[in-house]
């Protein structure tokens, strides 16, 4: 498929084998980094360029039930945004919600190849992998919504902790997932069964059991089974004034376990429910740096078009009454429930501003890069093609400062932001987009340049506009195949599933059945995906040996 | 009957939206058919009952018999040598084909439209503007507590929506089945479904939209005229009696079918309803549910909204998708005599579309692919047997709520699936396409005369 290439004269920033803006040979074939090739294979010359493995997206919503309701629902979102076709690429809508093709091919023109899903029902999960299959170019998983799965909840309420584990373990195979999903635990049952209420606290227990016990067992079964990345966990009050309480104490429930808070930066906010947020970025970013058991990445907001879409359903119902925008809330039987609203962030709102504010403290206070990684938990805090400007603002602190001055002064001085020249470099650049996210993930072929590695690379024009240099890579490379070839789409790809196939007693089939025959619609052995839904797909490897 | 027999069991029906995945088929293998299907409903025995292989070429040009990969070869031709090609059906296949149908729109600059556009295209469209409370069939049969049907009749058109999703099936807390909910309907005539209701609220035929603002304004407190009943049919103290039922139920839904979506007011009326379901939340939970009709039209509009953006009548003129519902919808493109060249893929058209629609179908050349030999295929230019999806074939289907179910096969067919033709259809459409217009970037002039497309 892909010859043997070789790239030369470009400078490096490759954090993982600890290269920092050296010039370095890049020696690629049969789609995996290699240590050299004959001098005869085909070059490019990467002078005043910049190469960095492809970037990985931890936290994205881009395929699946939710995400498909939410283009359904913004016809004026697409109109705005045509994405035409090439010669070698399918067209496709654009918008804060872009069609599959759309969403791989624009990931690829920011540098990014691979992109991970974060809330699929596994109900749903047929729908996800045929929506991946046809997201081109990049790599993708996607994480299991289990946080608010009726029967696991049962087990844990009858002390069945070891029938938890093996099932939790079953429902990764049967949906083929990459990571268990916790989204507001606890939350759905007053959601659906009582009059659209919701847990307000994390020892709070709803139907018999607290967010806290849900937190605890999954991070528990997680460690246990060796899985590549922790559970993800979207914290209970998301959006809610005085959540930064909420946040420490499901980050001390793990102990010293491994946890990754999701989009930290909606769960930062002091102040009083109901009113306006002030920042509690320190406090939160302090215990993260103090325990590196925790990883994060902080769901940037940044001003302009977004489009609200969670399984916290009770979040974006509080959010539609805001708005009065339209709405759509869908629940799936004993699993989930979900929420989509069009959104706008705007600079003059005060509580924008403290969002977005937020979101560049928990950066520019962050110890330690690897675990406070870039996401703008897209489409929520805004699309993922955000990301350059996102990119800028933190390298850049004169353009930063210009920006500050645009926006709402009332919540920026009530923020450390003005006070904040830290400048993010290259290497912690790459490290905060690559290196981190593959490493929370466990995926150890991604996020470097070693031997080895898949040759996923990204080269930029070397630029003072970091905005304009991460805009548009010259050449983007996936698995060693020349994608974006000199600006220009010369390929095709379709990228692989990331997911993980954790062992299990299948005697736990037994146990799951006849709850699934009473409450379920479908029939339990029509359940568990099939192997036809994998394509090119990766199984990473689980297991105590394997963490 | 012959010795081999095989039996399939939780085999999905998919004769209507419900995709009921219960099926235990009893398959004569020798005589390639279907002897029984037990839990099958009316409707799914009927429909396994009439499968059989027939003796029929699985590709002809003209009404003669050609080889397969000649009948591809003129389907591509055909599809590439049109200015306003346009493609339509796809709501009795699998995702699968689906997936390669929209491609092949996407790569000829073509027109790709959905069997949505007759029936519950209405529905996405008020979709678009008001969104929707919903949910997936199991939280009816675990919580539903009043159950509305609104213009459809379910025990005609889903007959297991009563009993497995909706109404006597038990669920997580609906111990006791039907005796725990209150059933609804509202219809503008005696059906067959009325013995399962609790109340019977007969609307005027065409009043759907002003009953629904009624109850609407009811349920935000507004003070409604007793003049209603005469617009309505209904009497103000119906009405206040079901907004009081509805506000005080613990998880409500309304389940709404054509006679509300292809009646007077349309979207007006789905998009009235949808708000109604999404106003009631502010007093409890409550979901609202299109019940769509064939096996796999949810997969279609799936397929086409996560391909294109947008969930049908779809036009790739301009390189990439427009949306525009009486432009691009086949009963348009065809009436309007736009459309220069057709495939139609598992749907019958030339049986139930518009007259002048039907007149145009056979000025220009069609290719159509289906099991059966229909009123279409007769007049299909190129036409393909298939092999019948959830029998002969295995794949993806979605089910009203958008819960994706794998098809398990019953037996195998002489004749390519729809996938399997697409596949190589695609496959041709696209070395005819690169070969005519080269890599250049331009694929394709634009064939509309003007260029602002917004």
């Amino acid at each position: 498929m892909s010859s043997a290439m070789r790239i030369v004269n470009g400078k490096v920033y490759d954090p993982i084998n600890k290269i920092d803006g050296e010039t370095r040979d890049i020696c690629i074939e049969d789609g995996r980094i290699v240590e050299s090739i004959p001098d005869d294979a085909s070059r490019i010359d990467a002078q005043g360029m910049v190469i960095m493995p492809g970037a990985v997206d931890i936290h994205c919503h881009i395929a699946g039930q939710k995400v498909n309701s939410g283009r359904k629902l913004m016809p004026e979102d697409h109109k705005r945004d045509p994405h035409p076709g090439t010669a070698y690429t399918r067209s496709g809508s654009g918008g804060i919600l872009p069609s599959t093709f759309a969403t791989g091919y624009r990931y690829a023109t920011l540098g990014y190849t691979t992109a991970m899903e974060a809330a699929i029902p596994p109900l749903s999960s047929r729908h996800a992998l045929e929506e991946l299959d046809d997201t081109p170019v990049i790599d993708k998983g996607f994480y299991v919504l289990l946080g608010n799965n009726i029967f696991l909840q049962k087990l844990l309420k009858e002390g069945r902790h070891e029938e938890f584990r093996q099932a939790v373990a079953w429902w990764m195979n049967a949906a083929k997932a990459y990571t268990p999903k916790l989204v507001n635990p606890g939350g759905d049952e007053p959601w659906k069964g009582k009059r659209n209420t919701n847990v307000s606290d994390i020892d709070e227990k709803s139907n018999g059991i607290s967010p806290r016990q849900i937190i605890e067992a999954f991070i528990n079964t997680v460690t246990a089974m060796g899985f590549p990345t922790p559970p993800h966990i979207h914290c209970n009050n998301l959006g809610h004034s005085g959540n930064y309480l909420t946040t420490l104490e499901t980050m001390r429930t793990a102990g010293d376990q491994r946890a990754h808070i999701a989009h930290i930066q909606f769960n930062s906010y002091g102040g009083e429910i109901g009113k306006n947020p002030s920042s509690k970025a320190a406090e939160i970013v302090e215990y993260i740096n103090q325990h590196p058991n925790i990883t994060c990445d902080v769901g940037q907001v940044m001003f302009g078009k977004a489009a609200i879409m969670t399984a916290d359903a009770p979040l974006a119902y509080v959010l539609r009454g805001i708005s009065k925008n339209k709405w759509v809330n869908a629940d799936t039987e004993c699993e989930s429930g979900c929420g989509i609203v069009p959104f706008t962030y705007q600079e003059h709102v005060y509580t924008h501003t403290m969002q977005w504010a937020i979101g560049l403290e928990l950066f520019l206070l962050s110890e330690d890069p690897w675990r406070v990684i870039l996401s703008t938990d897209h489409p929520n805090g805004g699309s993922f093609m955000n990301y350059p400007k996102l990119v800028r603002l933190l390298m850049d602190k004169s353009f930063r400062r210009e920006e500050i001055a645009r926006v709402n002064q009332k919540a920026i001085a009530k923020t450390a932001l003005n006070d904040l020249e830290r400048e993010y470099t290259l290497n912690e650049i790459a490290i905060i987009t690559r290196a981190g996210p593959a490493r929370a993930l466990g995926l150890r072929n991604k996020g470097h340049l070693g031997p080895g590695a898949d040759a996923d690379i990204t080269i930029y024009d070397e630029m003072e506009n970091k905005e304009m240099m991460f805009n548009a890579p010259r050449y983007v490379i996936k698995s060693g195949v020349p994608i974006i070839f000199n600006h220009e789409f010369k390929n095709d790809h379709s990228g692989r599933l990331l997911h993980i196939a954790p062992e299990y007693d299948q005697k736990i089939e037994e146990t799951i059945k006849p709850f699934f025959e009473d409450y379920y619609s479908i029939e339990f052995d029509n359940y568990p995906v099939n192997d036809s839904y994998l394509h090119d797909h990766e199984v990473i490897p689980t297991g105590p040996l394997s963490s | 009957m012959s010795e081999n027999i095989r039996t399939v069991k939780n085999a999905t029906c998919t004769f209507c939206g419900c995709l009921c995945d219960d099926m235990e088929l009893t398959v004569d293998l020798d005589e390639h058919r279907i002897t029984k299907a037990k839990n099958a409903c009316v409707l799914g025995r009927a429909w396994y009952a009439e499968h059989v292989i027939e003796d029929r070429p699985a590709a002809m040009i003209d009404g003669k018999e050609v080889d397969f990969d000649e009948a591809v070869e003129e389907a591509a031709q055909v599809l590439v040598n049109a200015k306003f090609p346009i493609i339509y059906g796809l709501s009795d296949t699998t995702s699968e084909a689906q997936r390669e149908a929209v491609a092949i729109a996407d790569y000829i600059h073509g027109t790709i439209d959905t069997t949505t556009s007759v029936c519950h295209g209405p529905t996405g469209m008020a979709f678009q503007g008001v969104g929707e409370s919903t949910m997936s069939l199991g939280e009816v049969k675990n919580r539903a507590d009043m159950v509305i049907f609104w213009g459809g009749n379910p025990a005609v058109s889903h007959p297991r929506l009563f009993t497995r999703y909706a109404v006597t099936t038990k669920g997580m807390f609906i111990p006791n089945g039907k005796k725990d909910r209150t059933i609804v309907l509202v219809d503008v005539r005696k059906t067959a479904s009325d013995p399962v209701a609790n109340i019977q609220i007969k609307v005027k035929p065409g009043k759907d939209f002003e009953l629904l603002w009624a109850l609407r304004a009811l349920v935000k407190g507004k003070s409604i005229d007793p003049s209603i009943e005469k617009i309505t049919g209904v009497s103000l103290a119906t009405l206040e009696d079901l907004v009081d039922r509805m506000k005080k139920c613990n998880y409500g839904v309304i389940f709404f079918g054509m006679g509300l979506t292809m009646t007077r007011g349309r979207h007006f009326n789905s998009g009235a309803l949808m708000a109604l379901g999404t106003d009631l939340n502010e007093f409890t939970h409550f979901v609202v549910k299109p019940a769509r009709g064939h096996g796999n039209v949810t997969g279609a509009d799936n397929v086409v909204s996560w391909q294109t953006g947008y969930p049908f009548g779809v036009n790739f003129n301009l390189g990439y998708p427009r949306f525009n519902p009486g432009e691009f919808t086949t009963a348009d493109t065809l009436s309007n005599r736009d459309a220069d060249a057709a495939m139609f893929i598992a749907s019958d058209p030339a049986s139930n579309f518009p007259k002048p629609a039907i007149e145009h179908m056979k000025r220009i050349p069609v290719i159509s692919l289906d099991p059966k030999q229909t009123i279409t295929s007769l007049l299909a230019h190129v036409a393909f047997t298939t092999a019948t999806y959830g029998i002969n074939t295995t794949g993806t289907v979605y089910r009203m709520d958008d819960v994706p179910i794998t098809l398990r096969k019953a037996y195998d067919s002489p004749f390519p699936s729809d996938e399997e033709i697409l596949t190589a259809i695609k496959k041709r459409v696209r070395e005819l396409m690169l070969s005519k217009y080269g890599t250049s970037g331009v694929r394709r002039e634009a064939k509309v005369a003007s260029l602002t497309p917004l």
